[in-house]
Formats: structure tokens, sequence, C-alpha cells
């Protein structure tokens, strides 16, 4: 119990950092810790979420990052999107599903690091603007 | 199909964020999860959001998506409650730690570590 506590905090840590659910701690902490089969487990995690969203949504659009318009447009047509996604686990192979998935997940997490390398005002932290105010910035717009 | 600038042009703006939604939904529908690992990169690579942005409105997107999938779920009585508080209530005060340290961490450090997620939540699908 204390273990399932802990990936709580965890989960919670990188929804925050990291703006995803918590879903990819919650689900197999429910499994190894809980006990709970995985699709129970993907159940149970997904009304974990929920709280877990709502807050950090809140503290997010405290600091003026939330926005709402985009979020509100992403949310209601993901309704869809989800209720294809069931059909579609019903219609296909689950492994080359989770394979494809997988083959793509790697590939986006490739781009992701190549534009954050390409940029290099990312590196500078909030609190350490000032310090590289007069840094050369490069052209990015190739 | 990268954006570089900041803000698109309007109606293709709306339709990238349409395909945005609809395939976290997909992706949620398909293996039980929120839908983040989609939202989140795709606005950065897609519509130039910096990634403080990037993952505020994701958050934000997947209270609707959660919220429709646990009910959808809980109807065919597969949502243990207990347990879900018992990870959930915890994650909440994890949330408000992991806000606060991301507003104070570079942003090429965000999209790093997000990388390392997705990666490893790679591994997790295909081991599951």
């Amino acid at each position: 119990m204390i273990a399932a506590i802990a990936i709580g905090v965890c989960a919670g840590v990188v929804a925050g950092l990291l703006g995803v659910g918590g879903g990819v701690l919650f689900v197999p902490g429910l499994v190894i810790f809980l006990g709970l089969g995985q699709h129970q487990a993907e159940a149970t995690s997904l009304l974990a979420i929920i709280p877990v969203a709502i807050v950090g949504t809140y503290k997010q659009d405290g600091y003026g990052n939330v926005r709402r318009h985009d979020a509100l447009l992403m949310g209601l047509l993901s309704i869809a999107g989800a209720a294809a996604g069931v059909a579609l686990a019903n219609a296909l192979s689950g492994t080359v599903l989770r394979v494809g998935f997988a083959a793509l997940m790697v590939l986006v997490a490739l781009q992701l690091v190549r534009k954050a390398l390409d940029d290099p005002e990312s590196a500078d932290s909030p609190r350490r603007e000032v310090s590289r105010e007069n840094r050369p910035t490069r052209d990015d717009s190739a | 199909m990268r954006a570089d600038r900041p803000v698109a042009p309007s109606a293709n703006r709306a339709l990238k964020l349409g395909v945005i939604g609809t395939a976290a939904g997909v992706f949620s529908g398909l293996f039980g999860v929120g839908g983040g690992s989609v939202i989140v990169p795709l606005l950065v690579l897609w519509l130039g959001y910096g990634p403080r942005e990037a993952t505020g409105t994701s958050l934000a997107a997947i209270v609707f998506i959660a919220a429709f999938a646990a009910a959808t779920q809980g109807a065919y009585g597969n949502v243990h409650v207990l347990d879900a508080l018992l990870v959930g209530v915890p994650a909440v005060g994890g949330v408000l730690l992991g806000t606060w340290l991301q507003q104070r961490m570079a942003t090429r450090s965000i999209s790093l570590l997000f990388a390392a997620v997705l990666v490893a939540s790679a591994v997790e699908l295909l081991v599951r």
C-alpha cells in the first residue's frame, strides 16, 4: 500500500512536469502493487487521472500555460476519437497495434530531441534568462 | 509538417487541433491512457507550442478524455474506485509539485524528459 501511494506521488509529479495524465505509472502500479488485471488497471487509472488533470490544469492556468479554446476543441474531438479507438481495438490485432504505436512513439521522441537540441534558447531556464541575454541566436526559420 | 511560426493560419490550426484531439482519443480508447503522450509532442512539433504551454493545454484536454473514458469503463464495472483513490489522491500532491518544478526548468529539459518517458511508454506497450 505504501508502494501504491509512492507510485501515485511519482505519477503526479510526472503528470505536472510533462502534461500527461500519469497513466504510464498508474497502470503498472495498479497491476504490480494492488494486484489488478491489466484491463481493470487501465480503467481504474482513467479515474485516478481525472483529479490529477483538473488540479494540474488549474495550476498551469495560473501560470498562463493553458490555451483554453485549443484544449476544449481537442477534448471534445477526442471523445469521438476514443469511441473509434475502442472499435478499432476490437477489430485489429493487438500485437500489430502495440508494435506500430511503440515505433511511432520512438520516432516522435527522436523528433522532440532534435527540435530541443536545435533551439539554443531552450537551454535557458526562466530564472537564468538575464545572464544569457546577449547570447547569439541562430536563425531557425529553415 | 512542422510549424515554425508560433501562430499558424487559423483554419489550418483548427484542423491540426482536430487531428490531434481525435488521435489522442483513439490512442486513449485503444490503450487506456489519457492521451497526453500524443497531445504534447504534436502541439510542440505541429503547432509550435512551447513545452510549458503544450503540457498545460494537454492536461486540460485530458480532463475531457479521462472523464469520458472512465465513465464508459465504469459502466462496464471495470473501475476500482478505492484503488483509484489510493493512487490518485497522492498523485494530486505530486502534480502540485510537478507543475511548480516545471516552471523552474529549462524548456529543453522538459522536452528531453518527455522524449525519455515516450520511449519508456513504448517499451511498456511492448511488454504488457
